[in-house]
């Protein structure tokens, strides 16, 4: 009799007791992991951003109009976007090519020729800036011949573009090749059947198809070419005025205590990257629909 | 009629290496492309890295004594991995956590955070390094106010560590996500309703399946974070024996002049980020095969 008055209510307890702790629990569980979440993000990538944009705006106006202004930053301005415009069409064109090969040609070692597509996203850019000197420097494997030619590669254009190249020699490749073996070539044979020539085929049915893919793969190499630093320090010898790019004009700035224009040219580096993820984006969305439909 | 003939020629001229109409030419092209492709990738990627392994591996045991007996060496490469390892262990907690709430939870600005995630991506690595000073700096409010309170980042192993942090978070996060996606919630749904705890299905479910994916991504902000110098080279401050790592010093040598020295730590830092790589090639390599299958 006392026994089953103390048992009786313990099963509907046992039911009831997890049922209510499920919710409760579930609750906490959803929202500590959305909160450690945010304020991971926040505290490592959103606080660093509203610092930038403080310090950039605190000297005020005349210290942007005096850093666009300084030739020095002009002239490294320049320097990168040249440097930048010749990597993005070299790693497109070319990398169309590799992406082509990878998807469509079957040879022994092509798992070796993806392994090498890889290989630059996991070389410090201070190695390859040390490749290039150890290949066109000082007593370097090509320097007797460039220099028997009279064309100066080290502390120079040519190798400040060699290097940058090389960082982004996977982003287009690794967008564009999977890409195109998801696509097929049942359109590629319809249209050569047609009578259209490789190259024409390429051009009308294979280039649109893989555009967005492309374009996300540019963007990528674009902001990484933008922001190169450490392989092209090595290899430039930051001759202001001459070879020095824009990271590097920051990268002064602030070793001559010379904080406020280096944070000038910072954020106009920062805005243009920002502006390229969010083509980024766009293009990444537009690949996903390409490659749904 | 002339335009036409010029039109028609490649196609219907006999190319003398051709027998046939179409499919040889096909095999010409092919070729062509290929030994663009290969030629591409030797030149820019292989041999540079050729260079890297046989100056600095040339010497055998007397060039890795070299690169130890380097000033400083020994504690920039225990140093860097030190933080490396850090950085790979958190960014995996985090990342797993942030990967999973992006995954399966639908919450107000799920979007921006996704967003906010690849920030990483597309600013410069040198601009990270700004953004710490700008916001940790002694000159800012928030530096001022952690100094007072005994809390140092900038010229300080806590900055570097944040500073790759920053730079490897989407490593984890995209390396985990598409498991996640790919993952049937089913799975997860049938071990609660048969009774099992959150944690037993985190442990029994959810984490042997992402364990290859987490484990990859660790490795890969690992590798990444052993590389890394943009970020690095404003906040740490390069105190020698102190706060210089690996990257940074083999700047240091090579614009001292000292390529050799450089070489054997460079040889080093590529011997063990080029092995995590292949590893990870391997881990994702596999589950991609799986999942094909």
């Amino acid at each position: 009799m006392s026994a089953s008055h103390v048992s009786a209510p313990a099963p509907s307890e046992a039911v009831r007791s997890p049922r209510l702790s499920e919710t409760a629990s579930r609750r906490l569980v959803h929202g500590g992991l959305t909160a450690t979440a945010l304020l991971y993000v926040g505290l490592l990538v959103v606080a660093p951003l509203i610092g930038i944009a403080v310090a950039a705006a605190k000297p005020g106006w005349s210290t942007w109009s005096a850093t666009f202004a300084d030739p020095d930053a002009r002239h490294a301005y320049l320097v990168t976007g040249v440097i930048t415009l010749e990597t993005i069409v070299v790693t497109a064109v070319l990398g169309v090519v590799v992406a082509l090969v990878l998807a469509r040609d079957r040879f022994a070692g092509r798992s070796l020729v993806s392994a090498v597509v890889n290989l630059p996203l996991a070389v410090s850019p201070v190695i390859v800036g040390l490749a290039a000197v150890l290949l066109f420097g000082r007593g370097g494997w090509f320097e007797p011949w460039f220099t028997a030619h009279g064309i100066q590669v080290i502390f120079a254009l040519p190798s400040m573009v060699l290097v940058t190249v090389f960082i982004c020699i996977p982003f287009v490749i690794r967008e564009v090749a999977p890409l195109l073996e998801e696509l097929g070539t049942e359109e590629e044979e319809a249209a050569r059947t047609l009578g259209a020539s490789p190259f024409q085929t390429f051009l009308r049915v294979t280039l649109p198809n893989i555009r967005w893919g492309l374009l996300y793969g540019v963007a990528l190499s674009t902001a990484r070419a933008l922001g190169e630093v450490g392989a092209v320090l090595i290899v430039s010898g930051t001759i202001a005025g001459h070879t020095e790019t824009a990271t590097l004009y920051v990268l002064r700035a602030f070793d001559e205590s010379k904080d406020a224009s280096g944070y000038v040219v910072a954020v106009t580096l920062a805005l243009v990257s920002i502006l390229l993820l969010a083509g980024i984006e766009i293009f990444k969305r537009k690949e996903e629909k390409v490659l749904s439909t | 009629m002339s335009a036409q003939t010029l039109e028609r020629t490649p196609l219907d001229r006999p190319e003398p290496r051709s027998s046939g109409r179409s499919v040889p030419r096909v095999r010409f092209g092919r070729w062509g492309l290929r030994g663009v492709a290969l030629l591409y990738l030797g030149l820019m990627v292989a041999l540079p890295l050729a260079a890297i392994v046989s100056k600095g591996f040339g010497g055998g045991v007397a060039s890795l004594r070299d690169a130890f007996s380097q000033p400083g060496a020994r504690q920039a490469l225990a140093l860097t991995i030190e933080m490396a390892a850090l950085v790979a262990l958190i960014n995996a907690v985090f990342g797993t956590v942030i990967a999973y709430v992006l995954t399966r939870y639908r919450f107000v600005g799920r979007r921006l955070v996704s967003t906010l995630v690849d920030v990483p991506f597309a600013i410069p690595t040198l601009v990270t390094g700004v953004m710490l000073v700008a916001l940790y700096g002694p000159n800012s409010a928030v530096g001022g106010f952690l100094v007072r309170h005994g809390v140092h980042i900038i010229f300080a192993k806590l900055g570097i560590l944040v500073a790759l942090l920053f730079v490897t978070l989407p490593l984890v996060v995209r390396t985990v996500q598409p498991v996640l996606l790919e993952m049937d919630r089913a799975e997860e749904e049938a071990a609660r309703v048969l009774g099992a705890g959150r944690l037993a299905t985190l442990r029994k479910v959810l984490l042997p399946h992402l364990r290859s994916g987490i484990v990859a991504g660790g490795l890969l902000a690992f590798a990444r974070a052993l590389g890394e110098f943009g970020a690095v080279v404003i906040v740490s401050g390069n105190i020698l024996n102190k706060t210089l790592t690996a990257p940074v010093l083999i700047a240091q040598l090579i614009t001292g002049f000292k390529p050799e020295a450089a070489a054997a730590i460079g040889a080093i830092l590529f011997g063990l980020s080029f092995g995590l790589v292949l590893i990870v090639e391997r881990l994702v390599g596999h589950r991609e095969r799986e999942s094909h299958a």
